[in-house]
């Protein structure tokens, strides 16, 4: 079970949170100008990253804010949280 | 009593508690601080169990965890607990336990006879042999079950307890040996917070199976004087019977304490098993090593026994498992149990050594024992008991033997060296190395917070032990902050002595080729031999991970502890690499077996999901309401009068809101409340249709969808005020619609001005139904004027209803003039009682979820979840009207795909049965041609079918595939009976199409 350091709260166990994707997917802002195809990478497709893997969580059971977690999807060790809207860290590839 | 095999003295047993227990429906003596091997042994009982596959005989092996023969099941009725190992059972008085897996006992079993047919039995035989004819398996697979597995399930509910404890620790040390006593003080006197768990009866591991010293003390002495200094250390917490069997991620461990396992049943209040939830910042593994057997044939007659094991019966049980022994052995420490047996009085006929003389061999001979270097034990004879062994000459490589000999032994003590106990380093994600110098894998580099140190780093002398325990402590207190990283005060010194290398000696060769001799047993517990791994290497399965699940290497309860190294070297041979380049198959939590009890704990029965209530739910009870469970609410279902049926009493419900009124308690909707300026901006962003320009004081129906376009949730939002409004959701989507708002607004559109609080539980919610509802609240309220005029349907007013501060909403969901009145929970049984009160004159009615579902239907109203499934826009349901067309929301562009703007979607539709008494079943598949060949296209199904009251005929809805352009049509529907009944597609609404009676 993974300890995550929830921004506002500290770390809390897995338990606690919700997970809720790939994070900084941004809705597009006019929707009704993009193909099927345009609009579909933004509904399904996903990174499938092996390492460094930005993701939002919810502290469900606690504050129930989102926020930001940079997680290696092989060790499972999460390197960095984040609010929403604050810059993730390093390079994006 | 006599137990004919029990030492006059030593031993950790207390003999001033003497005790019986039953084994096999025979009473024996024994001492308090046995188990119930140690028992059996001092009562001279080897034969315990028969094998999985063969049934053969099978005797008690080792002394501790490791044991893989002895499985029992202890305890009658529901605390029986199957496939314990009988090393690990403590006695009490009147313990009962009997071998499983024998038919009709252990003595004499009948399925015996697969033994001798062994040879026609290779891995993979029931499915290459059951294959035919096709289809057959199951029946087969019935009576191969049967006569295959192992204990039984205890015959009724657990009547114990079990909890969970959750702990943050700075140091875990899981093991109570030399390493994890020195480990757990070294790391206690810094300070830190340390929990010390070991799966025995009392701290002290293999010092108290030994005959060793430290400091010049007896080694059990030590251990007293250490675990005093522990039990003084305020932050040492110390737990036996207690086994780490879990890590993961984040070093977080799960441990199962065994509190009253040793203790009659009932005879202590507290849980019987107790679930540990350790979060540790360090963790130091002090697990130690397990002997491994050597593979030779018939190895696993009762009487050949690690020799590790006979050692501690002798030390830790004062038993003497026999009286005439040979040790065999590829390495030195079987020496000392050749010693120990020596010393208990026992005849050692010889010691057999694979390698040539050595220090230890000169020693062993100085003390008249005969010692046999370079021989080694081929085979054993006897079944039930052994008699005696064979013996031959080795070759200096081990490859081959030559010429005979023979010795006479009740007991044969074997030693193929140690394997350490790398499981709990492996779950942490660590992948142990082989360490051909000591034959054996030790772990690999650390990827979490973990270090080992003793024997489990395959460090097997008690010095190694000592220095690595109180290192490792140190360096892990250390590492939380605790202590300077170095040691307290000097190592302890043991009398140590060199020694000899061990020698691999994987297959101990026989003369002829393997598949030739009897069984060379690998992994006794799955019946697995040297011979199968050759076969399923023959056949091509050349990876451990496969030649494991084909011939059963190490799938048993003890998931290979005793025999898989083995398995791993043979297969390594065959290959002609070594054991590190096969690599160990994936070791997964947990260690040992954890009950599922331990794992729910005190999450069950009425703990296990919490149940919600509404504020009125006790009047429900007192009327004698039926419930359905919604999501995690109760909610009231019908109200049947004496001797009333379930379709009696909602055709009386539904007709008492059609013809006068009905009364239902709402409560259990999902309400947020929603404040702030940008309120109507988010909201009409949520919902299908515009939200913009609500007046204040009324209500909107509105459609709610994922960005897959898909309808998700629906409800009425109603405008309190400026910037206030209350959303209702359905009550099983409203926790779901509360996190699908909280991430828009958190994550995507942090720049609206608005607050969001459930308040679901705030408000009563009683709806009254029906043309008399106006009367009956007029004579309640008199603060709100109810005329049509000025409080028009999809309105909203505030007043006083039965003297409370109310909410009342003009909206329907069952299409009659109807009152949602709102109040403070704490007066929704008050007000509830007051509208029964004043609507006694118009025989007013309690009605439930089922009557409020048929007069919804009767409507065409949909019930998310029940006439939808997620795959359901909102242009199936002929709901077109709903979608703002001037402005974006979530999920519209999704609604202009392709496949979503076919015509041939399944679509939503009422359904007419020919015959008006025939009541469609829910579910069922709707064809065009009920005559065609199967399989047949399937154009939807019915989600919603019931008989209406009001309309005196069957009414259904249902999804078909291009329905809205088939009204009129005839479908056939299939019955469970497999019949199929005949429908016409109609308009989902049946009743007042028009929509007159709500608008009065």
């Amino acid at each position: 079970m993974l300890l995550i350091e929830c921004p506002w709260c500290g770390p809390r166990d897995e338990s606690e949170f919700a997970y809720s994707g790939e994070a900084h997917i941004v809705r597009p802002l006019t929707p009704e100008e993009l193909t099927d195809e345009e609009w579909a990478d933004y509904l399904f497709c996903r990174r499938n990253t092996r390492g460094d893997h930005l993701e939002q969580w919810c502290h469900a059971s606690g504050c129930r804010r989102y926020f930001n977690v940079q997680r290696d999807t092989v060790t499972y060790r999460i390197k960095s949280v984040y609010k929403p809207g604050e810059p993730p860290p390093g390079d994006r590839p | 009593m006599s137990q004919p095999h029990r030492l006059a003295e030593g031993g950790r047993i207390d003999r001033k508690r003497p005790l019986t227990f039953t084994f096999n429906g025979r009473v024996y003596p024994a001492f308090r601080g046995d188990t119930l091997a140690s028992g059996l042994l001092a009562n001279g009982v080897h034969l315990v169990a028969r094998s999985l596959k063969y049934h053969r005989p099978r005797g008690i092996v080792g002394a501790g965890v490791e044991e893989s023969n002895a499985l029992v099941q202890v305890g009658e009725g529901a605390r029986s607990l199957p496939n314990l190992v009988a090393t690990q059972v403590e006695l009490y008085d009147g313990l009962s336990a009997r071998s499983v897996n024998v038919f009709p006992s252990v003595g004499f079993d009948l399925r015996a006879v697969n033994g001798w047919f062994a040879r026609l039995m290779p891995p993979g035989f029931y499915y290459k042999t059951f294959m035919w004819p096709a289809g057959s398996w199951r029946q087969y697979e019935h009576q191969i079950r049967k006569a295959a597995g192992f204990g039984v399930v205890p015959t009724g509910a657990d009547p114990d307890d079990y909890d969970h404890m959750n702990v943050h620790c700075d140091v875990l040390v899981a093991g109570a040996g030399p390493a994890g006593l020195a480990a757990a003080l070294e790391a206690g006197r810094t300070g830190a917070r340390v929990i010390l768990m070991d799966e025995r009866t009392e701290p002290g591991g293999a010092l108290l199976a030994g005959s060793g010293r430290i400091e010049g003390l007896p080694a059990g002495r030590w251990v007293n004087r250490m675990v005093e200094e522990l039990a003084s250390l305020p932050e040492v917490q110390v737990l036996a019977r207690t086994t780490v069997a879990g890590y993961y991620e984040h070093n977080f461990l799960l441990a199962l304490e065994r509190r009253t396992d040793h203790l009659a049943p009932g005879s202590d209040p507290g849980p019987r098993q107790r679930l540990w939830r350790i979060r540790a910042k360090q963790v130091v593994l002090a697990t130690g090593a397990i002997e491994r057997p050597l593979v030779f044939c018939n190895n696993d007659r009762p009487g050949v026994m690690l020799a590790s094991g006979v050692s501690e019966y002798i030390h830790r049980y004062a038993v003497l498992p026999g009286s005439r022994a040979v040790v065999f052995t590829n390495n030195d420490s079987a020496y000392q149990t050749a010693f120990d047996l020596l010393d208990a009085g026992a005849q050692v006929e010889a010691i057999v050594d694979s390698r040539p003389a050595g220090q230890r061999s000169a020693e062993a001979r100085e003390r008249g024992l005969q010692v046999m270097n370079r021989h080694a034990v081929v085979d054993v004879r006897g079944a039930k008991r052994i008699r005696g062994v064979r013996l031959m000459a080795l070759s200096a490589d081990g490859g081959s033997v030559s010429g005979k000999g023979r010795l006479a032994c009740d007991l044969l003590a074997v030693s193929g060296g140690w394997s350490p106990t790398v499981q709990l380093h492996a779950q942490s994600g660590a992948r142990p190395a082989y360490d051909a110098r000591k034959v054996c894998f030790v772990p690999g580099p650390s990827v979490q917070a973990e270090r080992s140190a003793g024997a489990c780093r395959g460090s097997f002398d008690l010095q190694a032990c000592l220095t690595e325990g109180f290192r490792a402590g140190a360096a892990a207190a250390h590492a939380t902050g605790h202590g300077d990283g170095g040691l307290s005060r000097p190592i302890p010194s043991v009398e140590g002595r060199e020694g000899d290398p061990i020698q691999p000696l994987w297959i101990v060769p026989a003369g002829k080729p393997v598949s030739r001799v009897p069984k060379q047993f690998v992994d006794p517990l799955m019946d697995v031999s040297a011979a199968d791994i050759l076969t399923a290497v023959r056949e091509g399965y050349d990876s451990i991970e496969y030649v494991k699940r084909y011939t059963n290497l190490g799938m048993g309860p003890d998931q290979g502890r005793l025999g898989n190294v083995n398995g791993i070297a043979i297969l390594a041979d065959q290959h002609g690499t070594d054991p590190g380049s096969i690599g160990t198959t994936t070791f997964r939590p947990m260690y040992t077996p954890v009950t599922f009890a331990a794992l729910s704990g005190g999450e069950q029965k009425e703990l296990f999901d919490p149940v919600r209530k509404t504020a009125i739910h006790e009047w429900h009870v007192e009327q004698g309401a039926l419930f359905e469970n919604v999501g995690q609410w109760k909610r009231a279902w019908y109200f049947p009068w004496p001797g009333e049926s379930l379709d009696e009493a909602v055709d009386r419900e539904c007709l008492a809101v059609r013809r006068s009124v009905g009364v239902l308690d709402a409560s259990t909707l999902g309400k947020i409340d929603i404040q702030g300026p940008d309120a109507n901006v988010f909201l009409n962003r949520v919902y299908t249709n515009p939200f913009m320009k609500v007046p204040i004081g009324r209500c909107r129906y509105g459609l709610m969808l994922d960005e897959n376009g898909m309808l998700m949730d629906d409800g009425v939002t109603a405008r309190l005020g400026e910037d206030h409004y209350l959303m209702h959701t359905t009550t099983g989507g409203a926790a779901h619609v509360m996190s699908w708002l909280e991430l828009w607004l958190q994550t995507e559109w942090p720049e609206l001005k608005l607050y969001m609080t459930s308040v679901t539980d705030h408000w009563a919610t009683v709806s009254l139904c029906g043309p008399n509802s106006r009367r009956v609240l007029r004579k309640l309220c008199s603060d709100v004027d109810l005329s049509r005029e000025s409080f028009p349907f999809m309105a909203v007013r505030e007043g006083a209803v039965a003297g409370v501060p109310a909410r009342i909403f003009r909206i329907s969901f069952t299409g009659e003039l109807t009152y949602e009145v709102n109040v403070n929970a704490n007066f929704g049984r008050h007000v509830w009682e007051a509208v029964f009160d004043a609507g006694e004159e118009y025989g007013i009615t309690p009605f439930g979820t089922e009557a409020m579902h048929v007069l919804r239907a009767e409507k065409g109203y949909v019930i998310v979840g029940q006439d939808t499934d997620g795959s359901v826009t909102p242009v199936d349901l002929g709901m077109e009207r709903m979608l703002g067309r001037k402005k974006d929301f979530l999920g519209k562009r999704s609604l202009f795909r392709s496949y979503l703007v076919r015509k041939d979607r399944k679509q939503f539709v009422g359904l007419l049965t020919e015959d008006p008494k025939e009541v469609l079943p829910e579910g069922g598949q709707i064809v065009d041609d009920p005559s065609a060949p199967l399989p047949r296209p399937m154009l939807g199904h019915v989600t919603s079918s019931y008989y209406s009251a009001a309309l005196e005929r069957s009414i259904a809805l249902g999804l078909v595939k291009g329905g809205h352009g088939r009204t009129g049509e005839t479908v056939h529907i299939q019955n469970f009976d497999g019949r199929t009944i005949a429908a016409r597609i109609a308009d989902p609404v049946f009743y007042d199409p028009k929509g007159e009676r709500q608008n009065v």
